[in-house]
């Protein structure tokens, strides 16, 4: 037991005695209060005036299921944009010349600085603007017929979430150590390459749990698209609840909805992740 | 007269700011030559040696690689820049190995040593894995190859640090004080390699404190303080019977 070395006396022999476990009162307390808040606030919605019924055969109408598809579609088309925008204006951002630099900045102010339904407004209104877009002489179009709800959806969100994912973007790219593109630079990679192949999937680690909050963000926000008339699952339920008047019952079917779609987001971004995790520490095989 | 040198430094000056990190520095480095460069932090040894690999650009002066003058191009009596690709393919004739190594961590130790030759030189991936394979081999690393750096000891990633850097086939290797992040027991291995690459012909220049490998590996071993060269000669000159004091009063402080 000991290394040859004498222990004091005098000390009672503790080995083999039980640890009682410690009763948590606050806890069981706490569990106790939030168990009654629960069963009232689920008997009023029971008593309210809501009829349920319309929640279960709305939630698959092909009205709806049409709404919920056009969500996703939007969602994904405008993080596509925004991830693209983002990256290309962190690496201007992050570069020596002070031109790419200034127009980086300034977009990332203009489109952080102002309300993403005010960007929606005006991409939708642009024909007021710009009754004619093309290349003068060559070749033009009527900006009323360019500028559906779907386009002008995709340009205000993609726009605007590029702003925001540059800096998350930026964010990654810096977190990488300054050695790792002397050392690609060092076997021959040019600044485009080392990005490429080096710097940016060291960075997608670090990336990635934001981005997944800004995907998580963006999918919500489609729903400010409804006021440009593009038919994404909220619209879908107001234009059932101007016929219907079942106004609570629908917005509960779009909800569920928002839900289901952001749960489901969840494990993707574990799987992502994980992929892009290889060579950290935790990682055996 | 002498054959050509491999690396020829003309009056170098490089500075930060308002400190002068070079000051005027000239030396030649013959094909084969083991060059040691010891000096305290901040005497511009790193900062030479990454003027040589182009990771830093120099203020005047000119360095030339096997003849070919680095970084700039000379016409119509002014110097230009070379473009950034230029450089790129000026780099692919040194090869460097950093002090705390730089393995890129997302990829395995055979992964590191063969992105070079695949990514940069557009060479088959058979043949190239197969070199790759018998470069881990050289450095003692041939069981490691599915490994990642966070799965390697410092020793180990480092002896893959230069198996990254030879698998670019250079004709120089630079060497940034390769030991001086390691745990003491790790050193050794590591200078292992080192010594064997002398031995093979390698035309090197290290940057170290590790007065023992300068003692006997180096041909050449270099001073230098404040930016400048204060000496150079052979080992047994420079380390044996220094001949200025500032080199007298180093070596007795890092030998203690």
């Amino acid at each position: 037991m000991t290394s040859g070395r004498a222990l004091a006396e005098g000390f009672p022999d503790l080995t083999g005695l039980p640890t009682a476990r410690r009763t948590h009162w606050g806890r069981w307390i706490a569990a106790g209060l939030i168990l009654v808040v629960l069963a009232l606030v689920g008997r009023a919605f029971a008593e309210g005036q809501i009829e349920w019924a319309y929640v279960g055969r709305f939630l698959t109408v092909p009205v709806i299921l049409q709404g919920i598809v056009n969500t996703l579609v939007m969602a994904v088309l405008a993080m596509s944009l925004g991830i693209a925008l983002g990256l290309v204006v962190a690496v201007m951002r992050l570069s020596p010349n002070p031109v790419l630099k200034g127009v980086a900045a300034g977009y990332t102010w203009l489109f952080r600085g102002t309300p993403l339904i005010l960007q929606l407004l005006l991409w939708f209104n642009l024909a007021l603007v710009f009754p004619v877009i093309g290349i003068p002489g060559l070749w033009s179009v009527k900006s009323v017929e360019v500028m559906t709800p779907f386009l002008a959806a995709l340009l205000g969100l993609g726009i605007n979430q590029g702003a925001y994912t540059s800096e998350v973007m930026r964010a990654g790219l810096l977190s990488v150590d300054a050695g790792q593109s002397e050392a690609a630079q060092a076997i021959g990679m040019g600044r485009l390459k080392a990005l490429y192949r080096i710097v940016l999937p060291q960075a997608m680690r670090v990336v990635l749990p934001p981005l997944g909050n800004e995907f998580i963000g963006l999918v919500k926000a489609t729903s400010l698209a409804s006021v440009i008339q593009y038919p994404e699952v909220l619209h879908a339920a107001e234009n059932i609840y101007y016929a219907n008047s079942r106004v609570i019952e629908l917005l509960i079917v779009a909800g569920l909805w928002y839900l289901l779609v952001v749960s489901a987001l969840t494990p993707l971004q574990m799987l992502l992740e994980r992929r892009f995790s290889r060579g950290t520490a935790r990682l055996g095989r | 007269m002498t054959a050509r040198p491999l690396v020829a430094v003309r009056r170098v000056s490089k500075s930060f700011g308002t400190f002068k990190a070079l000051d005027d520095v000239s030396l030649d480095v013959r094909a084969g030559e083991v060059m040691c460069l010891i000096g305290a932090s901040g005497s511009g040894k790193t900062t030479l040696l990454r003027c040589v690999n182009q990771l830093t650009r120099i203020d005047s002066g000119g360095i030339w690689l096997d003849g070919e003058l680095l970084g700039l191009r000379e016409s119509g009596g002014r110097l230009h820049a070379l473009s950034e690709r230029e450089v790129a393919r000026q780099r692919l004739r040194t090869g460097m190995v950093f002090q705390r190594f730089n393995l890129f961590p997302h990829k395995t130790a055979l992964e590191n040593v063969t992105e070079g030759p695949i990514q940069v030189q557009g060479r088959r991936p058979a043949e190239v894995r197969d070199e790759a394979v018998a470069l881990l081999a050289r450095v003692g690393l041939a069981a490691k190859a599915g490994n990642y750096p966070s799965q390697l000891s410092g020793g180990q990633q480092q002896r893959v640090a230069i198996a990254r850097a030879l698998a670019m086939k250079p004709q120089l290797m630079l060497f940034d004080e390769p030991t001086s992040a390691l745990d003491p027991e790790l050193v050794g291995e590591v200078l292992a390699v080192m010594r064997e690459l002398a031995r093979s012909g390698m035309t090197m220049m290290v940057v170290t404190h590790e007065l023992g490998f300068a003692r006997e590996v180096a041909d050449t071993v270099v001073y230098m303080d404040q930016g400048a060269i204060v000496e150079a000669g052979t080992p047994a000159e420079v380390l044996g019977v220094p001949r200025e004091a500032r080199t007298r009063s180093f070596l007795s402080a890092v030998i203690g």
